[in-house]
């Protein structure tokens, strides 16, 4: 009678050893494979759509691919190459920062704020984040017809309020009417201009491996209130918007850290995620954020975590990412805690050498995972 | 957070790595399936297999709802969303999946109505608020989310609204598992068993699995911690030669699952004879349609619904990915030809899909150093 269990423990072992050369096998096709994506993701995005959606507007991988693959490749302009906030431009030896900006927000009014905030902020913003001083906007804006005139003189209002306190002055502006239906309310784009501090040296591109990554405050609370504003969820929390002006803190930092300050980027649609993503692709960098540092309002998280979003792709509208030289990391994050808006700030992670290009969180569970842009488009419109 | 931070301590989760190192044997291979997408999402975004050994294997399983949907299911969605006076409502996943001629998304830059929605009283809401308009739910997944499809069914009849339907590509999680059990290529030593959809159906249905198949299961919750804790729990009754259904997820799960919820599946829903499932095929009696007593509100039959089958694109191993038989990037398009902006298959479009998760955050071999 043949030995039953001797059998069986053969082809145990017969098994085994197929199954330790196949897992050879397939590590090595697993490395090879994330050796392609990694050099795919390298490469600059094509824009091979058929049409427009969605998910182009939504500061994810769709944006980039639109941005890089069409707009800026048709322009040739080496301004745009830099993919900042804002161009720069040199008059007399005069650095000026020059950004455009259009504002379709929906519901116009959100707890925190409005269009007409946002307009002026995110545009003084992009400024600011060319480390230069906001000085003036255009205004242009586009209305659906019926529109009440209490609605329009609201964000008139607001607009001259966010101004005044962004210390920028509104020198031109345009009107047009359109039929009902053809917008929706109302659109309001903008044109800044400010001029380059002297004590801004930035380069997106000049990142070095051991800079630290600064956030100026909370994540995610501009995209949760839009979301919970729509009233599309029956969720009982109240977030605010973070509509803010960001140029206070950015002075600060700049007086604290001058040219240890390697670049900042406000991380608005997309969020913190897609603003590293682009950075370290522009450095050809590796990042590594500890995901427990990230400050979210547990309001914030748990909206996030009932509709799967992770926070740190929701868009913020007055948060900024700083990189600076490991040895300026304190002084910084001491400057801009004295800004109100900005008292969380904090060191989130550092800059790597290698994986080049890719952005990696360790989680709180202590693990570790990549962090890429949004795919998609989870909350259109939203600023 | 409160009753989630608990199942995501760190401190914990090594005490419990600690213990499933000490549990293991040497020269022994553990192919565990996690049978919920819900589960791979987690062990990915939380690296939990970055705290397992390395002859622990986690093989994905097929509970992902969004990948489980064949290529044609789509292509009748985006027919029915193309109706004239149409509003299709669907999850935001679903807008993603490539039928035979592009996705829902592609069809609402098109010009059809397609709104995202969470919920399948968010599409009944715009259906009372929208009385000259017809409104269609595009209703996906297992016994987690559908008795909350037959909620919405039950309060659209109580209510008298007419201008509501519901495309129901609901299935069930029991025949699934049968299949994969019964396919030759796989060998598997346990399962980390469903967790939200055994809030519904319960643990028992899942006997079958020690009883047929002798295997263990143990019904896991979705944090890192609780996966941790069953995979300890598999192999503890490996280790003595058990196999029997336990329920980590107690805190959620009851064994005998949530009459309630049951009766009004009953009441609202009816067996398919068989159902198409992507990558699986045919398998019989696995999905949902909607009953006699409601058949006002099915969109199949308030619709021409093409219903024609689609074959998979060739190059495309969702379903082999989706039986656990590869892992994602062993596929011969993954992350070349089919990825998340431009997937092929399913399981690149959900989060909680195998190859989604793997693209998405495990994208970074584990014996590689950052640097």
């Amino acid at each position: 009678m043949p030995d039953v269990g001797l059998q069986s423990e053969l082809a145990k072992t017969a098994d085994e050893e197929r199954r330790r050369a196949s897992s050879d096998a397939v590590a090595a096709r697993e490395d090879r494979i994330l050796d392609i994506i990694e050099k795919t993701r390298a490469k600059r995005p094509k824009f091979r759509d058929d049409h427009i959606t969605m998910a182009h507007g939504a500061g994810g991988k769709a944006t980039a691919a639109l941005i890089e693959g069409l707009l800026v490749p048709a322009f040739a302009s080496p301004a745009l190459d830099v993919l900042g906030d804002a161009g720069i431009v040199t008059i007399d030896g005069v650095g000026l920062a020059m950004t455009t900006d259009s504002f379709v927000v929906k519901p116009i009014r959100f707890p925190g704020g409005s269009i007409g905030d946002l307009a002026v902020n995110g545009t003084a913003n992009d400024i600011a984040m060319a480390g230069a001083r906001p000085l003036a906007l255009t205004l242009s804006l586009i209305l659906e017809e019926g529109l009440p005139a209490d609605v329009l003189k609201a964000e008139v209002d607001a607009i001259a309020k966010a101004a005044e306190v962004a210390g920028v002055t509104i020198i031109a502006g345009d009107t047009k009417v359109v039929e009902r239906g053809a917008c929706d309310q109302m659109y309001i784009c903008t044109t800044g201009i400010g001029q380059v501090d002297a004590r801004a040296t930035l380069a997106p591109s000049g990142l070095k491996p051991g800079d630290k990554i600064l956030l100026s405050g909370r994540i995610g609370e501009h995209g949760t209130a839009i979301m919970l504003a729509r009233g599309e969820f029956e969720l009982g929390a109240v977030v605010e918007s973070d509509t803010r002006a960001l140029w206070p803190a950015v002075d600060m930092l700049l007086h604290a850290t001058g040219p240890a300050l390697r670049c900042l980027r406000d991380a608005t649609r997309g969020g913190v995620a897609s603003v590293l993503n682009e950075l370290a692709r522009a450095s050809g960098v590796a990042m590594l954020v500890r995901e427990n540092a990230v400050p979210v309002l547990p309001a914030v998280m748990g909206a996030a975590e009932l509709l799967g979003i992770d926070p740190m792709h929701v868009a913020n509208e007055g948060v900024f990412v700083a990189i600076v030289d490991p040895g300026s990391a304190t002084a910084a994050l001491d400057a801009v805690r004295t800004v109100p808006g900005c008292e969380d700030a904090v060191e989130i992670g550092e800059v790597k050498t290698s994986p080049t290009g890719m952005v990696l969180v360790e989680t709180s569970f202590g693990g570790k995972r990549v962090m890429d842009q949004l795919v998609g488009d989870p909350l259109p419109r939203i600023c | 957070m409160k009753f989630v931070d608990e199942f995501r301590d760190p401190e914990l989760g090594r005490t419990l790595a600690g213990e499933i190192l000490a549990t293991v044997q040497t020269g022994r291979h553990y192919k565990i399936m996690e049978v919920c997408g819900g589960h791979t999402h987690s062990i990915y975004k939380y690296g939990v297999d970055d705290l397992l050994p390395e002859n622990v294997e986690l093989v994905h399983g097929p509970g992902c709802p969004v990948c489980v949907i064949p290529m044609g299911r789509v292509d009748d969605a985006i027919a029915v969303a193309h109706e004239p006076g149409v509003i299709f409502t669907c999850f935001g996943d679903m807008m993603r999946v490539p039928g035979s001629d592009g996705t829902l998304l592609d069809a609402k830059a098109d010009g059809a109505d397609i709104r995202m929605v969470y919920s399948p009283l968010d599409a009944l809401r715009i259906a009372r608020s929208t009385p000259e308009r017809q409104v269609v739910f595009f209703a996906i997944g297992f016994e987690t989310t559908a008795p909350s499809t037959a909620l919405t069914l039950k309060r659209a009849k109580t209510e008298g609204i007419e201008n509501f339907s519901v495309f129901c590509n609901h299935v069930t999680i029991v025949p699934p598992l049968r299949a994969l059990l019964e396919s030759p290529d796989l060998r598997l030593d346990g399962f980390i068993g469903p967790g939200h959809v055994s809030t519904v159906v319960g643990a028992r249905p899942l006997e079958f699995i020690p009883a047929d198949y002798n295997l263990p299961v143990v019904v896991s919750g979705f944090e890192p911690v609780d996966i941790l804790e069953s995979v300890l729990m598999i192999l503890r009754q490996l280790n003595v030669g058990d196999s029997k259904v336990e329920n980590q997820y107690a805190r959620v799960v009851p064994y005998e699952g949530n009459i309630r919820a049951l009766e009004i599946l009953a009441e609202v829903f009816e067996l398919r004879p068989h159902f198409e499932w992507r990558g699986l095929g045919f398998i019989s009696q696995s999905g949902l349609k909607l009953a006699e007593a409601y058949a006002d509100f099915d969109a199949e039959l308030r619709y021409a619904v093409p219903g024609v089958r689609v074959a998979d694109p060739k190059a495309c191993q969702c379903g082999e990915v989706l039986k656990g038989v590869i892992k994602p990037f062993e596929c011969k398009v993954f992350g070349t030809a089919c990825t998340p902006e431009r997937p092929i298959g399913t399981c690149m479009v959900s989060s909680e899909g195998a190859c989604a998760a793997y693209y998405n955050y495990g994208r970074f071999a584990r014996d590689r150093e950052l640097v």
